[in-house]
């Protein structure tokens, strides 16, 4: 099934690139349209319009998340609802920075959030080489061993990961927020299936020019699966920078604190601030919002290649 | 996340290449090369799974000695712990509410995002944004939604005179807010999903089923639905795994009252293991959780052979 699965993964990506470019409905046409050729001329004004109605309803509660931001506290609960304080207050942002050091909270999530993808990135590769590439006693079963841990829940194993940190004397540190989720077994796999639909010609040629397996991998197969490592990275960095449940666990210092945690520990001490609250909402959640309307062609590829879906 | 891989992976490994004889196998090699991931592995992902196991049978309070209780936990967790009981129900019920919903809008949005859309990446993207920022960033958002005197609230009062219920305080409606924050931040990954499953079905299909006289309910139904049945057997899988895990929404919204009515399992693990520091107990919860799981990932994948069809 593994390869069937990536088979069609590829097609969807490939057919994606066609009929998702904008004012192009390409071959693709009749799929999502479901209607016979003849109509597909006539532009769906109706069903267009239809359709931006529910997207602005949909982006309602992040636009007004906005608009109060910019309000003053006594303007955030009026019926009927306003869109437009008195005038438009952007120091309550920086009264939000000021009463919670969000530039260091987001200064803290991009060093825990980068490191962590780059020592993901760098660990998986190599073993997902072994694995896709080398020929070892026990091999199978090894990876079987790391495709089991796949389905555990992260819940299960922060307690004893807990204990662990405390053990190690590392609560309130970066490596504590960083190092305990470097090692899944989700980038191996998702590498190693890539590296798996790389031709095996490509690499003859090298190695009898007397490439060894760290030229292979390097100057070869990396080039080749771009894609996938871009795809790992960004949901590396995002996991990471969205993660909750374990710093609110392992850090209770702002030299240590996450944006998330911050937004958490801003509701926790001036949560009837709804003004100011949600400017520190904005400030949490521009930067991945940005990211992945900057990167939207790899995040589509990247859901269509690894099924990333539901979480 | 965890979970894409597991699925795929059952039938994934290959068997070894044939020995071709003169190459030797690359044991060194590969020491050194699954060396680095290994190490991190072992003392981060397979030695607290079975550390979890063994904490699940034992009284392991932060300070002091652990003592082995054998069953202990589990037999209080299903005897005696009321609180388990309604996380556990409370749990049961965010999931069958968030998951239909949630596929149901998804491949909803999918198909109406049709090749005739103008900027229908533009669409999808947009769609996808909340899932990818901060949860909780999200859930403070709702919060002023939902509050009285907030957006909903004020909305009512003047197209309708009246107020709107106080979601967040009412343990009736309390848990359906937090599904409908949910599925509002959530959604954007299987609408990507489906999206793309519905791109790579080939055109030709569905034109000579037109032909044929089927409509656009008929074509979709008979013969887009089946073509993409294992992005859909996929997406429920992953989001019926997620949903279980639910944790931030109710911990932000609602801190998981009034009463009980919002506490999940892993909000609950989380009051157990580190706010009481009952670190066994929150262990045998976790074990529950993920036995939960495992058993409905395993009926899905034995179910699947009834809708799913991976012929090309």
């Amino acid at each position: 099934m593994t390869s069937e699965a990536l088979g069609t993964r590829s097609a969807a990506l490939s057919a994606d690139d066609g009929a998702g470019t904008p004012g192009t409905p390409g071959p693709g046409g009749a799929v999502g349209g479901l209607v016979p050729q003849n109509r597909k001329k006539r532009p769906p004004v109706v069903s267009q319009l239809l359709l931006t109605l529910a997207l602005l309803l949909f982006l309602a509660p992040l636009a007004w998340m906005v608009l109060s931001s910019l309000k003053s506290a006594g303007e955030i609960f009026t019926t009927p609802p306003k869109l437009f304080g008195e005038s438009l207050l952007f120091g309550n942002y920086g009264d939000a920075l000021g009463f919670l050091p969000f530039g260091r909270f987001m200064l803290n999530t991009a060093f825990v959030a980068v490191t962590g993808t780059v020592i993901t990135l760098v660990t998986s590769a190599l073993s997902a080489y072994a694995f896709a590439r080398l020929r070892f006693r026990g091999r199978d079963s090894l990876f079987l061993v790391y495709l089991g841990t796949l389905m555990v829940p992260q819940e299960v194993v922060v307690v004893p990961m807990f204990l662990i940190m405390n053990q190690l004397g590392w609560i309130n540190t970066f490596q504590a927020l960083i190092l305990p989720w470097a090692f899944t077994a989700f980038g191996t796999f998702l590498l190693r299936q890539f590296f798996l639909t790389v031709p095996k010609e490509l690499e003859e040629s090298a190695r009898i020019d007397g490439a060894g397996h760290w030229r292979i991998l390097t100057q070869i197969i990396v080039p080749i699966a771009a894609p996938a490592f871009a795809v790992l990275a960004v949901f590396t960095f995002i996991t990471y920078w969205n993660s909750f449940l374990w710093p609110l666990i392992v850090t209770n210092d702002v030299t240590t604190t996450t944006v998330p945690l911050g937004l958490n520990l801003f509701l926790g001490q001036n949560g009837q601030a709804w003004n100011l609250l949600m400017a520190a909402a904005t400030i949490s959640m521009a930067p991945t919002a940005l990211l992945v309307l900057l990167l939207q062609r790899y995040l589509v590829k990247g859901i269509a290649l690894s099924g990333l879906g539901g979480r | 996340m965890a979970l894409t891989g597991a699925v795929r992976v059952t039938d994934a490994v290959e068997p070894p290449p044939p020995a071709r004889g003169t190459r030797r196998g690359d044991g060194r090699a590969a020491s050194a090369f699954l060396l680095p991931g290994a190490i991190g592995f072992v003392a981060f992902t397979a030695f607290p799974i079975l550390a979890s196991l063994v904490m699940s049978f034992f009284d392991w309070p932060v300070l002091g000695d652990p003592e082995f209780i054998g069953f202990g936990n589990f037999v209080e967790l299903f005897t005696t712990d009321p609180v388990f009981t309604t996380a556990l129900l409370n749990t049961a019920v965010f999931v069958l509410l968030y998951v239909p919903v949630n596929i149901v809008v998804s491949m909803g949005l999918a198909v109406w995002i049709s090749p005739r859309i103008v900027g229908r990446r533009y669409y999808r993207v947009l769609f996808f944004v909340p899932a990818v920022t901060p949860m909780v960033g999200n859930a403070v958002v709702f919060g002023l939604l939902y509050t009285p005197r907030g957006l909903i609230d004020s909305v009512f009062q003047t197209l309708f005179g009246v107020s709107a219920p106080n979601f967040l305080g009412s343990s009736t409606w309390a848990l359906p807010a937090v599904v409908l924050m949910s599925v509002w931040q959530g959604f954007g990954y299987n609408l990507l999903v489906f999206s793309a499953a519905l791109d790579a079905v080939p055109p030709s299909l569905t034109e000579a089923a037109a032909i044929d006289g089927a409509g656009p309910v008929r074509q979709f139904f008979s013969v887009v639905l089946p073509l993409m049945s294992p992005s859909l057997f996929f997406a429920t899988v992953l989001t019926l795994i997620s949903s279980f895990q639910v944790f931030v929404q109710p911990y932000i919204l609602t801190g998981g009252g009034p009463g009980n009515s919002t506490t999940t399992l892993v909000m609950y693990l989380y009051q157990s293991g580190f706010q009481n520091f009952r670190l066994g107990f929150a262990s045998a919860i976790a074990w529950v959780l993920f036995v939960i799981i495992m058993v409905l990932t395993a009926v899905q994948f034995l179910g699947q052979k009834k809708w799913v069809h991976y012929d090309q």
